[in-house]
């Protein structure tokens, strides 16, 4: 029957449907029998659209074969920000699941009084309403009669957990067989009529200015259309592909560039970035209820070099003006934020112009997504309507697109006499985490920062510790330690351009923290796993790391050159609960052998989703803590390519086992960062365990851990 | 301009292009073949990878000229909806990717392996694959792909 949620308090209205209240904008049905939801948020390779699908079919009791996922528009969808920070989920999810249990009570309503029946006799079952007296009708029947041009009000009940369908279940994902059939759902792929074909001459060194052009050879490649300047910025539209990066190499030959800005030491990070101008902010402070005495102080110093995103794919986009009005395709996480940034670099009113979402490989964050979307509107400016495809290169996109900022975190432990500790105090040097466009008065994208009338280039800034933080993210304990301490230092330069990567300054400091806590744990001749279980208040957090010491058999014995570590966060101390135990063995370098990790992110909605979310983020923490790390030289980045920036290869990769933890009451979370952290620590313990040196400076390399052993000696 | 010919998916194709052209453009341009998909131009990361009698390589960095009078196979001959090569079930079956932009390069590193050996074992899948990059971290996933899709292969 008609089962709604039976509570009698309506549960709390969802924060992106308040601020896109319009349920039209939200889904509608089409005469074909189908549904049509169109969620802000973006797939970027998480899933998230199979699991807004399995929110609105449960919802409405419809096959979720009836689904069809509109992407995202600045012309039709609702704005849901950025998708970002694990939380697509939570925002998207509870407000589509909202919006379409209002509508479902909408349609029942209508049908009760067509069919002349009680609505609470009414049922659906994939999308026909029925009732009594085998009387019929069907979504698809009555929409013509209601307009969803109206606006989610607080009451609508979703139901309960318990007779959800959908929810729960690891639905196979809707865009998979598209990629493995190699249907076009990139926007790499995709070919417009008439398109034309753009690429960007960038100089090697950040700020460096334009200073000899001659354009003549560039010219005379075939299919040329046109070579295009504003101060620094400098690009080429052609025909063909092939002419664009034909017209390229030319004009590379033929200009000449000034020196840039200087580029801090590669191999002391941690003095450039304590000595730089900062602004300090206090970021919790916790006070005794008694003092106990302090016998001693111990402190340490962890550090994490620049981190790229290096997307398998170089950022693309395409943009078409139509007088003053311009159009363009791109796979930005935030379409809305980037349309404000091109409206402040182009000088054009936001309405003028219309941003879609069109898939592009995994994104981890900021990359150089939204920054070829300037890239593309300013070349097709001079295409005469045409639409141009703008495309960046590997060197490019390995050396311009914002990194994940260096961070040096200091702790240092007061312990009483029997090792124990008595007061925490914990310190981040780092660049400012975010530098995400739509969010100030400047735009935040590249070309803003060349043109002949430059905008000032963004210095980033960390995000407040209510929306999770940035380089603070994850520094607040979430053990219970009597008193604390936790202070961030943000630079106010940036010779290095960083923005959000994936956990922002969680995975630095969850590494800091949990390698701290283990030699804590080993001075006192208590086992790591005991250490933290006695010092965790919230039995969610206890849990995860009961399942994972089980499942792992910890503590295992170990053969020569084994070691076995462990690491646990809570992300964003809000998020997913995670916990982690690394095996790693040492030869000639690291290797990682397997990772067993236990997650609970409440109520997963698709839990194989889930875990290849969390496989993904395993691995790709294990990558950055053995391999990764931004180089460069007083000038300029030098790890342009895949062989100057390994990550872990397929021969690499340790195995990976996940459980988890189903709660289908709480609310759900995202765990596309909730690994990394934890995985890292957990690495950098098992290393300590194997070889007895402690691994403070990330990327772990053979390199490093001897550096280690002679500065320990 | 001269011409190339070579089979292309079982077809007999002959292109007028400059052969020092890499096989990638020809194949995204003239041929609008996009299953093959540009990463770094370098062949460092597999994104492109296509068969050439029966050895999968990176076409961005395999000359036009190169493939005169070969086999080549890419992701569009490789198996579709309606006939899918069993790799792709298996990819379908194991949900073996995040973003889905390297599992083309994948799938060819992978049938060219399968070709050679029909019975590989996880570590040689992990030797066929190394040359091909993933950066969401589906790596696990797409070697028991390859493991399942053999057994299928065998079980015919």
């Amino acid at each position: 029957m008609n089962q709604q949620a039976s509570s009698t308090s309506a549960p709390k209205f969802p924060a992106s449907l308040a601020a896109n209240p319009k349920l039209s904008s939200w889904l509608k049905f089409s005469c074909n029998g189908q549904v049509t939801v169109s969620p802000g948020k973006v797939e970027i390779g998480q899933g998230i659209v199979t699991a807004l699908a399995q929110i609105a079919a449960d919802e409405l009791d419809v096959d979720i074969s009836r689904i069809r996922m509109i992407p995202a528009s600045t012309a039709t969808s609702p704005n849901e920000g950025v998708t970002s920070g694990s939380l697509s989920v939570q925002q998207s999810g509870r407000a589509l699941r909202h919006a379409s249990a209002e509508v479902r009570q909408i349609f029942l309503q209508l049908a009760s009084e067509r069919l002349g029946v009680k609505i609470d006799t009414l049922d659906i079952a994939d999308g026909t309403i029925s009732g009594p007296g085998n009387v019929r009708t069907s979504y698809w029947e009555l929409a013509e009669e209601v307009s969803l041009d109206r606006d989610a009000t607080p009451g609508a009940m979703p139901k309960l957990a318990p007779v959800r369908v959908l929810a729960g279940i690891s639905i196979q994902r809707i865009d998979i067989p598209d990629k493995v059939f190699a249907r076009q759902r990139f926007i790499q792929d995709i070919a417009l009529p008439g398109m034309l074909h753009g690429r960007v001459l960038r100089p090697q060194n950040a700020g460096a200015k334009l200073t000899i052009l001659n354009d003549a050879r560039a010219r005379a490649v075939a299919g040329l259309v046109a070579v295009v300047r504003d101060g620094n910025f400098l690009g080429v539209v052609s025909k063909t592909e092939h002419g664009a990066e034909g017209a390229l190499q030319a004009l590379r030959k033929s200009t000449a560039w000034s020196n840039g800005d200087p580029l801090p030491d590669a191999n002391d990070l941690a003095t450039f970035l304590k000595t730089q101008p900062l602004e300090s902010t206090i970021i919790d402070k916790k006070t005794a209820t008694f003092a106990r005495t302090s016998e001693r102080t111990i402190r340490r110093q962890y550090t994490r070099p620049y981190i790229a995103h290096a997307s398998i794919a170089p950022s693309c986009a395409i943009a078409q003006w139509d007088g003053d009005r311009v159009r363009v395709w791109t796979h930005s996480q935030g379409i809305y934020l980037l349309r404000a940034d091109l409206a402040l670099a182009l000088r054009l009113p936001a309405d003028r112009i219309t941003v879609e979402h069109v898939e592009g490989a995994g994104c981890y964050g900021h990359n150089a997504a939204d920054d070829v979307a300037l890239d593309a509107a300013l070349l097709a400016k001079q295409a005469a309507g045409q639409p141009v495809r703008v495309q960046w290169s590997r060197a490019d996109e390995m050396s311009h697109a914002p990194f994940g900022a260096a961070m040096t975190i200091e702790i240092e432990a007061d312990l009483d006499a029997s090792n124990e500790i008595v007061d925490w105090r914990h310190a981040i040097w780092s660049n400012g985490h975010t530098a995400r466009p739509g969010r100030a008065a400047q735009p935040a994208l590249l070309a803003a920062f060349e043109l002949a009338t430059p905008f000032p280039r963004t210095i980033s800034t960390n995000p407040p510790q209510a929306n999770g933080g940035g380089a603070d993210r994850n520094s607040i304990p979430l053990y219970d330690f009597p008193s604390w301490h936790i202070e961030s230092h943000r630079l106010l330069t940036m010779p290095i351009r960083t923005s959000a990567l994936r956990t922002l300054g969680a995975q630095g400091n969850v590494f800091a923290i949990e390698s701290f806590l283990d030699e804590i744990a080993a001075e006192r001749g208590e086992d790591p796993v005991q250490f933290r279980l006695r010092h965790l208040r919230d039995e969610r957090a206890k849990d995860v790391i009961h399942a994972v010491a089980r499942r792992a058999r910890w503590k295992p014995e170990k053969p020569t050159g084994t070691g076995y570590g462990i690491g646990f966060a809570r992300y964003k101390n809000t998020g997913a609960y995670c916990a982690v135990v690394a095996e790693i063995a040492s030869a000639e370098e690291i290797s990682v052998k397997k990772l067993t990790v236990a997650v609970d992110v409440g109520e997963a909605i698709n839990p194989d989703g889930v875990i290849n979310q969390i496989e993904g983020g395993a691995i790709q923490a294990a990558s950055w803590a053995l391999k990764e790390r931004v180089r460069f030289d007083r000038q300029r980045i030098t790890s342009t390519s895949w062989t100057e920036y390994p990550v872990l290869r397929f021969s690499e990769v340790p195995d990976v086992e996940v459980e988890l933890i189903q709660r289908p009451d709480a609310d759900p979370v995202g765990a596309g960062e909730a690994a990394h952290g934890p995985v890292t620590a957990a690495i950098a313990n098992a290393v300590f365990d194997a070889l007895g040196v402690r691994a403070r400076h990330l990327p772990i390399t053979r390199d490093s851990l001897i550096a280690m052993m002679e500065t320990s000696r | 301009m001269p011409s190339v010919r070579f089979r292309l998916n079982g077809v007999e194709t002959d292109i007028e292009a400059d052969p020092d052209r890499s096989l990638l453009e020809i194949l995204r341009g003239p041929f609008g073949m996009t299953g093959s998909h540009f990463g770094c131009g370098a062949g460092e990361c597999g994104a492109c990878n296509v068969i050439v009698d029966d050895r999968a390589v990176a076409a961005c960095n395999t000359p036009l000229w190169s493939v005169a009078d070969k086999d080549i196979t890419t992701i569009e001959g490789l198996g579709s909806l309606e006939q899918p090569h069993p790799l792709q079930r298996a990819f379908i079956a194991e949900q073996a990717l995040q973003c889905g932009y390297c599992v083309s390069g994948i799938l060819m590193s992978a049938a060219a392996l399968l070709k050679r050996n029909s019975t590989p074992t996880s570590r040689e899948i992990k030797e066929a694959l190394d040359g091909n990059l993933c950066r969401c971290g589906s790596h696990n996933r797409m070697v028991r792909a390859v493991l399942r899709a053999a057994d299928a292969m065998a079980a015919g």
